[in-house]
């Protein structure tokens, strides 16, 4: 019977939480994206725009994260393709992320005072640039914490990748569990390295809301 | 290429998905009673408790913000027995959500708590109201009033977290899914039924609070 150290079971975690922090950004990155891209469609008044986003983000934050994945999962499988839990993972991820940042943000444009966009308008500015020269700019600046404090939200989500068999950190957590008998140990090891990933975010999202609202004092 | 789906084969199994939505609906019925009682008390603590209480809660809170919930449930359901603790999977689930509730019910209380206007504790007090009344009474109806839509979301999201809990074999109604999938091998149905009761549980529980608040929770 092999006997595990203390330093097996965090080295290994350690080595695993890796593919937590690359699935966490590969889906900011991604989710920030198709975020970006139902914000403008949104904010362009194309017609059927408004309605539709509306569905989507209603749909994912209306759904469990985990139902989403399962359906990428074997929704993927359903076309025929053998679906890697890579695929399904960074997919379901994505959408998910990309429907609570276009929301976010979308509050953060609202924030802009009405006359910013008119005055834009007046200088007989296009809305790409309306919203590139003027509205943008300072709705990024008000944007910044909850999309930095969002973060965390994405980290503890790819969680939920373990479920369908992505190994990351709580799913290596699991395969080291079933061989140490060690689950306290284990799981106790894994909740201090997501809160090591997650408290330094949440911390510097609070100190850039606390300057931003000085600032506006 | 065809893809051939048959939802036929779910929805004869609605018993198990009824039992499933009970179990989902009665899990999140007693997190969001005990767990807004835990938010309650530790939002007190935070504001106005002696320091090592406000440390305990502050630490609470920040553990749980900060770790899945996914983890939370595993290390209370697979990590306790090995330190004696013996839980069924779906005490493990009820614990698991009262404290992943009541930390956030904590930090959206006191925010409600923290922008109770002066005035109004002073005079509370000089109705010579005492410490406990003033807080009952005075200043948490209003508080809760106050950040009751941002309650209200938490809870849903609870809710829809509790999806996890399956995966402790707790017969919630992804786990139900999880059932008639492997017995009708129409995967990709099972889940799409249960994503849109899911779906429509959230909104029916958003409005059913937004509802209630207000008439049975801190008064119009």
């Amino acid at each position: 019977m092999v006997e595990f150290t203390f330093w097996d079971i965090l080295r290994n975690l350690l080595l695993a939480a890796r593919w937590t922090v690359v699935l966490s950004l590969i889906a900011f990155v991604g989710g920030g994206l198709v975020g970006a891209l139902l914000l403008v469609a949104r904010l362009s008044k194309l017609r059927g725009a408004e309605p539709l986003v509306g569905g989507y983000v209603q749909l994912f934050q209306g759904t469990p994260l985990l139902m989403q994945l399962f359906l990428a999962y074997f929704g993927i499988a359903l076309f025929g393709i053998q679906a890697s839990v890579w695929v399904a993972a960074t997919l379901a991820l994505t959408l998910y992320t990309s429907a609570f940042l276009t929301e976010i943000w979308r509050g953060c444009v609202a924030a802009i005072p009405k006359g910013q966009w008119e005055a834009a308008q007046s200088l007989a500015m296009s809305f790409g640039e309306q919203l590139r020269h003027v509205v943008l700019p300072q709705a990024l600046r008000i944007a910044i914490p909850p999309t930095v404090g969002f973060m965390v939200q994405v980290i503890k989500g790819t969680a939920l990748a373990s479920v369908v068999g992505f190994v990351e950190l709580t799913r290596a957590g699991n395969m080291i569990s079933n061989v140490t008998y060690q689950p306290f140990t284990v799981f106790a090891c894994v909740a201090l390295l997501y809160f090591a990933l997650c408290y330094p975010i949440s911390l510097y999202a609070k100190s850039l809301e606390r300057k931003i609202n000085a600032a506006r004092r | 290429m065809s893809i051939a789906l048959d939802f036929g084969a779910i929805l004869a199994q609605w018993p198990f998905l009824l039992k499933g939505v009970a179990w989902t609906l009665g899990l999140t019925a007693i997190a969001m009673a005990i767990g807004m009682l835990v938010g309650i008390a530790c939002a007190w603590a935070r504001a106005s408790g002696p320091a090592w209480l406000r440390a305990a809660a502050g630490a609470y809170v920040e553990m749980i913000r900060n770790t899945p919930f996914i983890v939370q449930l595993f290390f209370i359901f697979f990590g306790l027995p090995s330190m004696g603790v013996k839980l069924t999977p779906e005490l493990a689930s009820v614990i698991a959500m009262v404290l992943n509730l009541g930390a956030y019910a904590t930090e959206i209380i006191r925010a409600g708590v923290e922008a109770t206007p002066r005035g109004q504790i002073e005079a509370a007090q000089s109705l010579a109201l005492d410490r406990v009344q003033v807080f009952t009474r005075v200043i948490l109806p209003p508080s809760l009033k106050r950040v009751w839509p941002a309650l209200v979301s938490q809870i849903v999201i609870v809710m829809l977290g509790s999806a996890v809990c399956g995966q402790i074999a707790t017969e919630e109604l992804s786990y139900a899914a999880n059932v008639i999938s492997a017995a009708s091998f129409r995967t990709f149905e099972a889940y799409i039924v249960a994503t849109l009761i899911y779906l429509l549980l959230a909104i029916g529980l958003r409005r059913l609070l937004n509802w209630a608040g207000p008439r049975f929770i801190f008064g119009r």
